[in-house]
């Protein structure tokens, strides 16, 4: 069952009413999606169509727009080895023949087990600690062979996770926000002035 | 064009409370932009685009995002040219600037030229050059563009990108993703015109492609404009692909008589078959009736009239059957049988053209045939088109538009996009009365719902209602008039029409009936004196064996009429049939004479529609065999009956259209051959009288709504193979909540019994049925849902039966 659970259903429509228009609440959903399937299944993409009133083909164009929705089944933990200049030039191609050598498989690809799926990355913007890779979009810095098959070993161990959480996991503060703390959006039929800037503008004339 | 109102009448009151004697010069264009366009002063519009102005003032800036009837996205960066406002010349896509006062802008200086043909180049990398093979090659923009625009060669020798060749966007439209530029037009059409996001771009960078989400095809009725709007050969329509060469095909322009908003068209065709219809805009200043879109109804039903089931010679009933005769023996047996008949009834003309329908309504005329019809039960009275009638361009300027009557999405489709159009640019608000959701309901402004019946009542409170009535009392105000539920009867649909105009007398009307050239038909003498002399009536004589001959124009009263038991006793009573047709069916296996009829794009004429806007028929091909048309069969049998009609070309009919009906006077050929075409259209008489409905309670469970489907067993569909497979199937729909209660499983076949009749068809679980309330499609392949409706009762109550 990978359409969102009842659970998911309730924290889907109060995210939607957080926005003036439903439609807003397409990628929060779809991260909502993400976190209780572990990738963005059809099924769940329909399902968000159904909830905030747009086609399934516009949530998925919108969703396949994005590097951090996946479509096919992925890892609890997503290993991504950047492969950008400076961690080319201090050993990242070595370093994901090391890893594709150690886990088994491709990048790209996922291990048997449904653990770990690993791929390739472009710069992680961490340039003076390269080289570097991210798990579940967390850093380590300067990765060496040993490091990895420590980290793998690790996670392998279940060591990691009060630190990493499954792959999809969304921070927990995002998702409720308290009626007094949230800024509250005026429907964009709703707004009779301009911006003010425009008001400056016509000021000046 | 509505903001230009407000701002005329302000003018006026000013200038007359002011008394100002002489104004020297006149007041300077508040919407006149001047700006310099390649050195030359011209002026454009407040508010224009600088690719829209240089349109207009004959500078052609290459283009293949930009669209003139959908909003500037600014994606393909072809349309660079140079603009300088003050600050020295900038390089700018002219799709997205909008003019100002004394701007300069130079389209073909060498920066420009430089960035337009890097544009090209950068389009062309990843293009391939398989103009040879490809369908678009010879009309492309890209292709055309490339040589008047590009560099000439290519500095890009990799590997270009490639894909799976081609990928099924919909039944009728194929993508070859190759060849795609991403301009976003397709799926710009998609949202903003057709409003089916179906198809969007997928993925990023490098990757993105156009596609519709897995298993959820692009089912538009409306997806074969996208084929047409493609700038390059990325998109084809399956009718079409592969067929022909552009440079081989033959067109002219014409107009659709698929339905009766008259869309104009053009005809391609080669080697005497045709190949393909493309919608035609008449511009931005005219009054476009489709703005270059049409319905894939329209654009794919070419291949009916290709078909080998068309008639081509006459047919005479012998012995074993209907067989083939010679056309001197068909008009001497013809006029015999009329000859005979003491009473003749004549039903149809719809399908024909005006000359068609106003010969034939001349012979009848001169026969005394007093029971005749253009429609089958399935409309409202002629008396309809007499009311104060809006144009297409009234309805999409109106602030109110009503709706009381079929859904336009299923069969009036561009009449649809035209009023979901004016809904989304916020000029008009849609109030509509219906027994389940339509294609309109989503953009209504207010959606009453109403039991079949009860439309009367709903219309009266609904526009008494104070925000109500505050709306409809802001503006203008157009009803569209026409049957929503072919299981009601005429008079019932009648009252809705009246409860409308009764609240708002003001209001103009656009009457929503369906069939070709219906208008043109009623308004050329086809249309009943009275009810005692229409179609119902005319079957119900037929069937009483009071008609010694029935003549069908063009009219199939076994499947279009909605009450299927009184037709077949009607064509069963009538003593003698003559048909009149372009194809066999259910009435002409019936008939005794069967003359096959010239069909479109086989003859020249006009054709009316909704509006009353007549507009030129051009013929392309040779007819079918030896088909003739209508209004030459009507002029040749009256000269063999005594009453020559004085006509020997369609243009001689054209003329005397002209000169006899009044409405038509305007309607001259040359008039009609205008790019607006000419208004018909005679405010008459008043409503006849309709008894509203009263409901009472009856022993039955569930009241019928049956409606068209835009794809159905209408002959041009039905013989058009893209389309013929595309109907939905005869079922019974029914709210998922009244299936449990039914407790049979949604397609279990079940038995539905009315006080007429009976018919088994599959239940099928749909919200947007009303509960207490069944929706069948009209005219569908399978068991036919009319068994069961009375003609001659207000409504249709039927009950379930299991069959387990």
């Amino acid at each position: 069952m990978s359409r969102l659970t009842d659970a998911n259903v309730a924290l889907a429509r109060e995210i939607i009413a957080r926005y003036p228009k439903k439609k807003s609440a397409l990628i929060p959903l779809v991260h909502l999606s993400q976190q209780q399937n572990g990738y963005v299944t059809e099924d769940a993409m329909r399902h968000v169509a159904e909830l905030i009133d747009v086609t399934p083909a516009e949530v998925y164009g919108t969703a396949s727009f994005y590097e951090m929705f996946r479509f096919e089944p992925t890892g609890k933990y997503l290993i991504n080895i950047c492969g950008t200049l400076s961690c080319a030039l201090m050993g990242a191609d070595q370093l994901m023949h090391h890893a594709e050598h150690t886990l088994g498989v491709k990048a790209g690809s996922t291990t048997p087990d449904g653990l770990i799926t690993l791929q390739h990355a472009e710069c992680q913007a961490a340039c003076t600690e390269a080289p570097t890779l991210q798990v579940n979009y967390r850093h380590r810095f300067r990765v060496t062979a040993a490091d990895f098959d420590q980290l793998v070993d690790d996670l392998r161990a279940g060591k990691l996770d009060g630190e990493i959480p499954p792959h999809g996991t969304l921070g927990r503060n995002r998702q409720h926000i308290p009626a007094d703390r949230a800024v509250g959006a005026q429907h964009p039929d709703d707004v009779t002035t301009g911006p003010a800037w425009i008001e400056i503008a016509e000021a000046a004339q | 064009m509505s903001d230009e109102r407000p701002e005329d009448t302000v003018d006026e009151s000013v200038d007359e409370q002011t008394d100002v004697v002489v104004e020297p010069e006149p007041e300077p264009d508040p919407n006149a932009v001047p700006i310099t366009l390649n050195g030359r002063e011209i002026v454009a519009r407040k508010g224009e685009s600088i690719i829209a102005a240089a349109d207009r003032h004959g500078e052609y800036i290459p283009r293949f995002c930009y669209h003139p009837r959908m909003s500037a996205v600014g994606m393909c960066r072809q349309c660079m040219v140079e603009v300088d406002t003050g600050r020295g010349p900038m390089l700018q896509p002219s799709c997205m600037i909008t003019v100002s006062p004394d701007m300069k802008v130079e389209t073909e200086s060498p920066t420009a030229k430089r960035a337009q043909e890097g544009m090209i180049e950068l389009l062309l990398a990843n293009h391939p050059l398989d103009c040879p093979v490809c369908d678009k090659g010879g009309e492309c923009p890209l292709q055309d563009q490339a040589f008047s625009h590009g560099p000439g060669e290519s500095r890009y020798v990799e590997q270009k990108r490639n894909y799976e060749k081609p990928i099924a966007l919909s039944d009728h439209v194929l993508l070859d993703r190759e060849r795609c530029i991403l301009c976003d037009r397709c799926t710009r059409f998609a949202d903003e015109v057709a409003g089916d996001k179906l198809i969007h771009f997928i993925a990023r960078g490098n990757a993105t492609q156009v596609n519709t989400f897995p298993d959820e095809p692009f089912s538009s009725y409306f997806s074969g404009n996208t084929v047409q709007i493609c700038p390059v050969g990325a998109l084809t329509a399956k009718p079409y692909r592969f067929k022909a060469r552009p440079w081989d095909l033959e067109q002219v322009e014409s107009t659709c008589t698929t339905c009766s908003v008259g869309c104009r068209i053009s005809v391609h065709s080669s080697r005497d078959e045709l190949l393909r219809f493309q919608g035609v805009d008449t511009g931005l200043d005219t009054e476009s009736v489709n703005l270059g879109w049409l319905c894939d109804r329209g654009r794919f039903n070419f291949e009916a009239l290709e078909s080998d089931l068309r008639l081509g010679a006459p047919m005479v009933r012998g012995d074993a059957g209907l067989a083939a005769t010679t056309w001197s023996s068909a008009m001497q047996l013809a006029r015999q049988l009329i000859d005979e008949a003491d009473s003749i009834g004549l039903l149809g003309g719809a399908r024909s053209t005006n000359e068609g329908a106003f010969a034939w309504a001349r012979l009848a005329d001169a026969l005394d045939i007093a029971h005749r019809d253009a429609q089958l039960g399935d409309g409202l009275p002629a008396e309809v088109l007499g009311l104060s009638r809006a144009t297409i361009g009234d309805m999409s300027n109106a602030a109110t538009v009503i709706l009381v009557g079929p859904d336009l999405k299923e069969e009036l489709p561009v009449l649809h996009l035209r009023l979901r159009d004016a809904v989304q640019k916020g000029r008009t608000k849609v109030i509509e009365f219906s027994s389940q959701s339509t294609g309109m309901t989503p953009y209504a402004w207010r959606s009453v719902r109403h039991a079949p019946g009860m439309g009367p009542h709903e219309i009266a409170k609904t526009l008494s209602d104070e925000h109500v009535a505050a709306q409809i009392a802001s503006g203008d105000v157009v009803l569209v008039a026409g049957r929503s539920n072919l299981a009601v009867s005429e008079e019932t649909a009648l009252a809705a029409v009246r409860s409308v105009l009764d609240a708002v007398p003001r209001a103009k009307v656009l009457p929503a009936l369906r069939r070709g050239n219906v208008v043109g038909a009623l308004q050329l003498g086809l249309a009943p004196a009275d009810a005692e002399h229409g179609a119902l009536a005319t079957l119900r004589a037929a069937a009483d064996g009071h008609l010694d001959l029935l003549v069908l124009l063009g009219a199939d009263p076994i499947n279009d009429c909605p009450d299927a038991d009184l037709a077949r006793r009607a064509l069963a009573g009538a003593r003698r049939i003559i048909s009149i047709d372009t194809f066999p069916s259910e009435s002409t296996k019936l008939a005794d004479l069967v003359l096959p009829a010239a069909a479109f794009g086989e003859q020249n004429g006009s054709t009316t529609n909704l509006e009353g806007r007549v507009s030129r028929l051009n013929q392309k091909v040779t007819v079918n065999g030896t088909a003739r048309p209508d209004w030459m069969i009507a002029a040749e049998l009256a000269a063999m009956l005594g009453h020559d009609l004085g006509v020997g070309s369609v243009d001689d009919v054209t003329a005397a259209i002209a000169a006899s009906v009044p409405a038509y006077a305007q309607a001259t050929a040359e008039q009609f051959e205008s790019v607006d075409g000419a208004l018909a259209v005679a405010p008459t008489a008043d409503l006849p009288a309709a008894a509203p409905f009263e409901a009472q309670p009856s022993g039955y469970d569930y009241r019928l709504v049956v409606s068209r489907k835009l794809y159905d067993r209408a002959v041009t569909t039905a013989m058009s193979p893209s389309l013929a497979k595309l109907a939905i199937g005869a079922g019974a729909h029914i709210h998922p909540l009244d299936l449990d209660r039914v407790g049979e499983p949604d397609g279990a076949e079940v038995k539905l019994i009315s006080s007429s009749g009976s018919v088994v068809l599959p239940l099928i679980a749909d919200e947007s049925v009303q509960r207490g309330t069944i929706w069948a499609p009209f005219n569908q392949p399978g068991a036919d849902i009319t068994e069961v409706v009375d003609s001659s009762s207000a409504v249709t109550d039927v009950r379930i039966e299991r069959l387990s």
